[in-house]
């Protein structure tokens, strides 16, 4: 059962940082001019809710399974990005937007904020690897 | 009371002066000379306040790009961003790039001279290494000078490109060659989307817009490829078909609003010369047409995708005239403002647009090359914060008449007229970027003007006007250490009305500083003040309009406080400010009774919305007529500095000090803010 728990974690965990990368790569070509401001917008909106579900599966899932540490470990950055979901003004087109994305800096402030969570997934998948090893030990 | 004031000259103004007697004072510039702000009481100005002069030697001085076009808020450019902070003022550029000029250098060269790396323009500021290279002034790079540079057309001389008009005036305008254009240039398209509903009828905006029209259809700026087009909707939309063979105007009418379709592939739009007469016969028959209309609906969203669609091809500008809330189909809005909450001195809310309907429109439109202008001609709340956003991301421009009505009020009707007149005739720009550089070190990271931002320093301005003024914050990166001079060049690539393309560039170059002294002495309290302006419309929407104002005060209590405290030799409890920010606090307080930060008064939230869109768009001359109007006593009219209007001797008003004390009741006073006077 725990092995089941922590696979599922890890696999969940795997998609995070590929979408993390994703993120970071959108955001360097829009820095770079690669690709215009809409282009990169309308593509990062498109993944931001499957990355709140992805998140907030697994943050449940240690819940459920009784991982204390883990899910506290979880939780602020899964309540963050509901958080940022759900504070978009209404008069945005959704969290990035592209007629903002160039003012005050944001460009800067949406990759810092994708490499912390690459860096954080990155954690938490060797966190998961090592439990899963011990799980499967252990049964 | 008053002559108490004058007799009595203060303590601190004497050791002040007596300060002024030592050697190290002696040097101090006069915009640094310290003013008392709580004993002195004649500081405020008499003539209108020149922009200051930044400290470059003559030469440069008298290239240099005047102040009305380009401005920077610190004319001493602070060495470092560790002094910038220390210094408490905002670092930015206010732009008024396209505005109407006297005198304009066109140079037709078939090269434009630029860096190859960093591709600025040529300007004055370069420096000429051994006459056949020169050094960018932005980049550091060394180029080679070309040819045909090489000689210069005015003067037939040979081998002295730093004579040439490229290299002699920093604002030019250049004719483009085909490199500069992504397709052939676009003709002149204007296209009017009018509101006919059963409001608009009773407002009689309608007979005022036809007769404008009628009288400057010739004036419209364009050549011979000029278009032309209406729509009009109330809950169905209404197109026109002019084309060129008909005896009348043929109107078709398309009430699917959920799925809005062109009903004829062309003819929608036509040559103006070719289908005059149809035009002139659709204007004088449009006013009569609705007046026993009972559609009280307004389609504005499906009218503005037909709009959209009709003007894909060519690019241009859309006139949008709206009277009401729209309430019918795509991007309709509702109601939000709450009548007992106009004097609310806590939370105003709904200041930032309700749907992002309109400003997907206006990304679509930008990418179109086509801008969006708006009209507002309401009597009742009409959310235009979120109608805004058409004009605001399409580079047009937000008109607002509260309470229009032509016959009740004949003020606002006059004025519409007027600005009708303005918008028809004046100069227009099409399919325009602008690209800001600066001198290595610097970088620019917030906008604000109507415009897209396309990347980190490219601005796709659909349409460019003359009455536009943008402005930009910028940090400094790295230190500006081994340079004496910094530069910044605006380049303004647009498509005349006559099918030309055209770059039009500024160039400002202003010295570096390594002390706070000289940060203060050359801050230019005008721009900076129309920057913190821009500041604060930004934070009102972003946070809280309180948030605004308290950033807006601290603003000045910390640059003051800075000063105090470098400024040794000064007693702490008076409050001195520099020469360069005595009016700083005037003119942030003139800014907190503004319509659009004011609290505690009443104040409608369309209103403050639009004061707000004002604040972001309007040239800085304008912004400070506003802000701080002038004052005219008219009854007493002198004789000296009268001007000459079409042979008639026109006695100029002496300009008042903006004071009540300079108020009586035996005189007669005229106050002119920009926009009503």
């Amino acid at each position: 059962m725990e092995s089941v728990v922590f696979i599922f974690s890890l696999i969940d965990c795997c998609a995070l940082i590929f979408l993390s990368v994703y993120f970071i790569i959108t955001l360097s070509d829009l820095e770079c001019d690669y690709i215009n401001a809409r282009s990169c917008c309308s593509k990062l909106n498109k993944w931001v809710v499957p990355e709140v579900i992805g998140h907030a599966i697994v943050t449940v899932l240690m819940l459920i399974s009784l991982h204390w540490f883990i899910f506290l470990l979880n939780l602020p950055v899964a309540t963050w990005n509901i958080y940022r979901y759900i504070m978009v003004p209404s008069g945005n087109m959704g969290v990035f937007d592209p007629t903002e994305i160039h003012n005050r800096g944001q460009l800067k402030s949406h990759m810092k904020e994708a490499m912390i969570k690459l860096g954080f997934h990155l954690l938490c998948f060797f966190m998961y690897l090592y439990s899963m090893i011990l799980a499967l030990i252990n049964d | 009371m008053i002559h108490i004031w004058k007799q009595y000259p203060g303590v601190n103004q004497l050791s002040s002066s007596l300060g002024g007697l030592s050697l190290q004072h002696s040097q101090q510039p006069e915009s640094l000379r310290p003013v008392n702000l709580t004993q002195d009481r004649n500081i405020l100005p008499v003539s209108s306040v020149p922009a200051p002069v930044p400290n470059l030697n003559s030469d440069l001085r008298k290239l240099n790009c005047s102040p009305d076009s380009f401005r920077c808020t610190l004319t001493n450019i602070p060495q470092t961003q560790a002094l910038l902070n220390k210094a408490k003022l905002p670092l930015g550029l206010l732009l008024h790039p396209f505005r109407d000029l006297t005198q304009l250098p066109v140079i037709t060269s078939s090269t434009i001279v630029r860096c190859r790396s960093c591709r600025t323009y040529i300007n004055p500021f370069v420096s000429f290494i051994d006459q056949r290279r020169w050094k960018c002034n932005l980049c550091y790079r060394v180029n080679d000078v070309p040819e045909e540079f090489m000689y210069n057309p005015l003067t037939r001389s040979y081998g002295e490109p730093h004579k040439r008009p490229e290299v002699q005036n920093s604002t030019v305008e250049f004719i483009a060659s085909s490199d500069y254009m992504l397709r052939p240039p676009q003709p002149a398209v204007y296209l009017f989307v009018l509101d006919v509903s059963h409001n608009a009828v009773e407002a009689g905006y309608l007979t005022i817009v036809c007769q404008s029209l009628l009288e400057n259809l010739d004036k419209l700026p364009g050549d011979s490829r000029t278009r032309i087009g209406f729509i009009t909707f109330d809950s169905t939309v209404q197109f026109y078909n002019l084309q060129e063979g008909l005896s009348q105007p043929q109107m078709l009418i398309v009430s699917d609003i959920d799925d809005i379709f062109l009903p004829t592939p062309d003819s929608l739009l036509v040559n103006l010369h070719e289908s005059k007469e149809l035009i002139k016969d659709l204007l004088n028959a449009l006013p009569n047409m609705f007046t026993n209309t009972r559609e009280t609906h307004s389609a504005l969203g499906p009218a503005l995708q037909a709009a959209f669609k009709l003007m894909s091809p060519t690019g241009g500008r859309i006139s949008v005239f709206q009277t009401q809330l729209p309430s019918l189909g795509a991007g309709l809005l509702h109601s939000r403002e709450d009548p007992n909450q106009r004097s609310s001195t806590k939370v105003v809310q709904h200041l930032g647009p309700a749907t992002d309907f309109y400003k997907k429109l206006a990304l679509d439109c930008s990418g179109q090359q086509t801008a969006v202008d708006l009209f507002l001609l309401s009597s009742q709340y009409s959310d235009l914060a979120s109608l805004a956003c058409m004009s605001k991301y399409s580079a047009g421009c937000i008109y607002y008449y509260p309470s229009f009505h032509c016959s009740h009020n004949p003020a606002q009707a006059e004025k519409f007229q007027k600005d009708l007149k303005r918008y028809l005739t004046r100069k227009i720009g099409f399919e325009a970027v602008m690209r800001i550089r600066c001198t290595k070190g610097l970088s620019i990271h917030t906008f604000h003007g109507n415009f897209f931002v396309r990347s980190t320093d490219l601005l796709s301005l659909a349409n460019v006007n003359p009455d536009a003024g943008f402005a930009v914050q910028m940090s400094i990166e790295e230190s500006l250490t081994d340079t004496s001079l910094v530069c910044f060049q605006t380049a303004l690539l647009y498509t005349s009305s006559k099918g030309e393309r055209r770059i039009r560039v500024h160039t400002l170059c202003l010295p570096v500083v390594s002390s706070l002294a000289d940060v203060y002495a050359g801050a230019d309290v005008q721009a900076v003040v129309c920057l913190l302006a821009n500041m604060a419309v930004d934070r009102s929407v972003s946070s809280s309009l309180s948030d605004a104002r308290d950033a807006l005060v601290n603003a000045v209590v910390d640059s003051l406080a800075a000063y105090m405290s470098t400024a040794s030799n000064l007693q702490q409890s008076m409050l001195m400010a520099p020469n360069s920010l005595k009016l700083f606090p005037l003119y942030i307080l003139a800014l907190l009774k503004q319509k659009a930060f004011r609290t505690g008064m009443s104040t409608r939230l369309d209103d403050r919305v639009y004061a707000m869109c004002q604040m972001k768009s309007q040239p800085l001359v304008h912004l400070m007529k506003m802000i701080h109007p002038n004052l005219y006593r008219i009854d007493k009219l002198i004789d000296e500095s009268t001007i000459h209007v079409n042979d008639r001797v026109v006695p100029q008003p002496p300009l008042q000090k903006l004071s009540a004390e300079k108020l009586t009741r035996e005189g007669a006073f005229l106050m002119d803010c920009g926009s009503s006077l």
